[in-house]
């Protein structure tokens, strides 16, 4: 099974391209290293397990969002199932160097996706 | 400049209640100072989880609150004192899953009861003193370690 390791880095520009979301236009998603998914759409579960380095997949689309993908220096948040994402939190997700991400896809189907693509959320 | 100032360091804030436009920014200026000050990364994502989990604890349960970090020699202790509801149970708030958030906060993806454990599981040392209907204090402790 193909697994992330270090000489096989999945950067956040590839996952973007590969599993079609679209850039919300907040942070570039550039070649920000990906270390893995956090799934959740609870904030506070997300404050206690989600890791550095890793995508956010979630529903949730408000403002603070922005702060908590900051505070625990997430590479991107993917907002799922086609939701779209107010100017306002684009201009916060911007000043915090927050990537924004938009799926049609639901949460499971970009999990899979990500999942497809070697990435993992090890305990 | 060489190395850390002796000096002990000391800031203020203050969170306003209800407003989730601007929730988390408290938590935001505390992490930016840590980096300056070099605390460590381990440190600084400990310290992150548990004030911004005590931030949104009063922006949704209390009117408002005045934040006092202080950094002294491999200590910071960060207290956050409100004016607001208070707790009746602490010992039931600190139980994961147990929350009294409105529904409306909760579809925000708010009020899953990890507010307190995630702050209990971050910082080293954790106090608080509540009196219902007039506000709560939690005082929080963390060691600047190293990365381990």
């Amino acid at each position: 099974m193909k697994k992330v390791t270090n000489s096989d880095i999945i950067r956040l520009g590839q996952v973007v391209a590969d599993i079609d979301l679209a850039d919300a236009g907040a942070a570039a998603p550039g070649d920000r290293e990906v270390s893995g998914v956090y799934c959740s759409d609870l904030l506070s579960d997300v404050m206690g397990g989600a890791r550095p380095g890793e995508v956010w997949v979630t529903v949730q689309s408000h403002l603070n969002v922005v702060a908590v993908a900051a505070l625990k220096e997430l590479a991107a948040v993917v907002i799922c199932g086609g939701r779209s994402v107010d100017v306002s939190i684009l201009k916060k997700a911007s000043e915090e160097g927050v990537v924004i991400l938009l799926a049609k896809q639901s949460a499971f189907e970009v999990c899979g996706r990500l999942w497809e693509l070697g990435l993992r959320h090890e305990d | 400049m060489h190395g850390p100032s002796p000096a002990k360091l000391l800031y203020h804030f203050h969170i306003v209640g209800q407003d989730f436009t601007i929730a988390g920014e408290v938590s935001s200026k505390i992490r930016r100072i840590l980096q300056q000050i070099g605390a460590s990364p381990d440190t600084i994502r400990r310290i992150s989880v548990a004030t911004y989990e005590a931030e949104m604890n009063v922006v949704i349960h209390a009117d408002e609150a005045d934040v006092t970090l202080e950094a002294d020699a491999g200590i910071i202790r960060i207290t956050i004192a409100d004016h607001g509801p208070g707790i009746p149970d602490v010992e039931k708030a600190k139980q994961p899953g147990f929350s009294t958030a409105s529904e409306e906060i909760r579809e925000m993806g708010f009020g899953a009861g990890m507010g307190l454990p995630n702050i209990l599981r971050c910082a080293d040392d954790v106090s608080i003193d509540t009196v219902v209907g007039e506000g709560t204090r939690i005082t929080m402790e963390f060691l600047n370690s190293p990365e381990a």
